[in-house]
């Protein structure tokens, strides 16, 4: 590989106080090789940006990192420690919850009980426990406004929402339960310019509150706008990693096309 | 997102204020956006004209009569109800209740067992077909439709085959001299006297069944885990919730429900035919769509399914006591059906639609 500017060029190698580091990672589903020896760390605290075209392995490497599959080579150490990830849930007892692009909420039941959905807080023992209805509304109204302005009512049921409320609501649920780093696949592809600018202040709000953030985005200028860091992907390999005040769109898309290599 | 309201409401005017879109819903908006309302009205509307057209409805025996015809069919509309809200169907219900029956009266009759060790048997029966129900459906990720059709099949063969080959007959009766009857009989089909005249235990275990079944979905974990995998398994599954698990529960719910209907029937009657209880499953599922149910899962009530298989109790008796031939009840039904799905998708439309 080339240098093509040698100061700007941020090194796989990570710094110690980095949330998250993956070593080497590679996958393959049959003979295809979605990831070849992939080296990333993420920040603590900071907003990371994982760019690149369709199918240079983003979402695999998401996967990996979120415990959807494991990885067949390579390592992973989170918050100090080495860990290995054999499901989702593995990965979100660590700390780590993922925003999925369909955002994983149920139309019909309420924002609350979206939010405690598979946390729920109960009263009594045994099978006789019951939902404490008013302490998870209560929590609830905290955990929204704690992140946004734009806090859905939180007894209206999820399909009444905008689109923008929904992703609110998918977002304070990743971030509500003392999870350490939030993953988010795309959060404003579908979104208008309106709720892209609220969630995008969401995203800088989790950055406040000392939450590390890992950005799938398509969108270079958001990319410029919120992230502290950025690593490119192409074809399967890691291509660069930028701190976003050493570039700019222009040099990204480069790199995500390949008409630069760094 | 150019909707100028969405905009307006998603701004908000301040941190934590109620939603104006909320705020104007109101008590008779949140009234109609529950599913049992179409089926409360309905029942209403049964109950109003069959008292008015005939002398006997209202009587303590008319109203014994039609409780009791909705009891039993009321037990197993509830369990429907939770395994549709749940996202799936199962057509085996029917037959499980004579499935039952006929363990429970074969170990006790032709093998001298008592009648509570015979019950025990035939339910740890209905818990093993109601979880291999389950686990075929979530394994294959075929219909629930086509699974539980084939093990509906497959117990009517069974029932009728097993009967005949045992007892040279298709029917087993008898059990009324077996151990442990009279104690048995007493818990699952004895009579309480009210007004003069004889209520069956089974109109308890209907109205338990509701209430047992209203607790766990709208106070309990597992209810809005119910709730969540059948409106969306794969976001349920996402966030972590069982969704296996809760399904193969539901199935094995329903097939606990057949156990405790055929049990009440074969101590009532003491005996049990061997092709009873088919053509039942779809009544179940009609009685729950009468009380709200939607087809794809993720919405509905378990005591709407209890109206509506009151509903049903209250026009099939309604009928006789009014001296009309029995066939126009299929037309009161089908009409019923259609009235009720048109007035819950109305409801439902309208709640949806005021979210815009």
């Amino acid at each position: 590989m080339t240098q093509q500017s040698g100061t700007a060029v941020l090194s796989t190698e990570a710094t110690a106080d980095a949330l998250l580091v993956a070593t080497g990672i590679s996958k393959s589903f049959g003979n295809v090789r979605a990831l070849q020896d992939v080296s990333v760390w993420l920040p603590r605290g900071q907003i990371t940006a994982l760019i690149g075209d369709n199918g240079a392995g983003k979402s695999t490497l998401v996967r990996v990192l979120s415990g959807v599959h494991p990885a067949d080579e390579g390592s992973l150490t989170f918050d100090g420690s080495p860990v290995r990830f054999a499901s989702p849930e593995d990965a979100r007892t660590a700390g780590i919850e993922t925003v999925h692009q369909n955002l994983a909420l149920i139309d019909d039941l309420t924002v609350w009980q979206n939010l405690f959905l598979n946390r729920e807080l109960v009263r009594g023992f045994g099978p006789l426990s019951f939902l404490d209805r008013k302490r998870m509304q209560e929590q609830a109204e905290k955990m929204l406004s704690r992140l946004s302005v734009n806090v859905p009512p939180i007894r209206s049921k999820v399909r009444r929402l905008s689109g923008g409320q929904r992703q609110a609501v998918a977002i304070s649920r990743a971030a509500g339960w003392g999870s350490k780093l939030v993953i988010m696949d795309e959060p404003t592809a579908a979104l208008g310019v309106q709720e892209t600018a609220r969630v995008e202040e969401l995203v800088k709000g989790l950055r406040a509150d000392g939450m590390t953030v890992l950005l799938i985005s398509h969108n270079f200028d958001q990319v410029m706008r919120l992230a502290d860091q950025v690593w490119v992907m192409r074809a399967g390999r890691l291509a660069a990693g930028r701190r976003t005040q050493d570039t700019d769109g222009e040099e990204l898309v480069g790199l995500v096309t390949g008409a630069i290599t760094s | 997102m150019a909707d100028p309201t969405a905009v307006r409401a998603a701004r908000g005017p301040t941190p934590g204020a109620p939603d104006e879109r909320v705020r104007g819903q109101g008590l008779l908006g949140r009234l109609v956006a529950r599913p049992e309302l179409g089926a409360l009205l309905g029942a209403v509307g049964v109950f109003v004209f069959f008292s008015a057209i005939t002398d006997q409805f209202l009587s303590p025996l008319g109203v014994a009569t039609w409780l009791d015809d909705s009891a039993t069919l009321g037990i197993m509309a509830v369990a429907v109800a939770l395994l549709m809200i749940g996202g799936e169907f199962d057509l085996s219900a029917g037959v499980m209740t004579a499935s039952t029956a006929l363990v429970t009266a074969m170990l006790a009759t032709r093998l001298g067992w008592n009648v509570w060790l015979a019950l025990l048997l035939s339910l740890a029966f209905a818990l093993a077909v109601g979880a291999f129900n389950g686990f075929l459906v979530m394994r294959t990720g075929l219909p629930s439709f086509i699974v539980t059709l084939g093990t509906f099949f497959a117990l009517q063969g069974l029932n009728l085959g097993v009967t005949r080959l045992v007892t040279g007959t298709v029917q087993v009766s008898g059990i009324r001299s077996a151990p442990g009857y009279e104690s048995a009989g007493f818990v699952f089909a004895s009579t309480v006297d009210l007004g003069g005249h004889a209520f069956q235990i089974s109109i308890a275990w209907w109205v338990g069944a509701a209430v047992i079944a209203s607790l766990v979905l709208l106070r309990s974990r597992l209810g809005n885990w119910i709730f969540a995998v059948g409106g969306a398994a794969g976001s349920a599954r996402a966030v972590g919730v069982p969704v296996t698990r809760t399904k193969i529960l539901l199935f094995m719910t329903t097939a606990l429900a057949g156990w405790l209907v055929g049990t009440i029937n074969i101590l009532r009657f003491a005996s049990v035919q061997a092709n009873q209880g088919v053509g039942l499953e779809f009544q179940f599922i009609i009685a729950a769509v009468i009380g709200g149910c939607l087809l794809t899962g993720g919405f509905g009530s378990a005591v709407g399914a209890a109206i509506g298989a009151l509903i049903f109790g209250m026009v099939r008796q309604g009928i006789v006591f009014a001296r009309w031939d029995n066939d126009w009840f299929f037309l009161f039904l089908g009409v019923l059906l259609l009235g009720a799905v048109l007035v819950n998708n109305t409801f439902r439309r309208r709640a949806e639609r005021a979210r815009r």
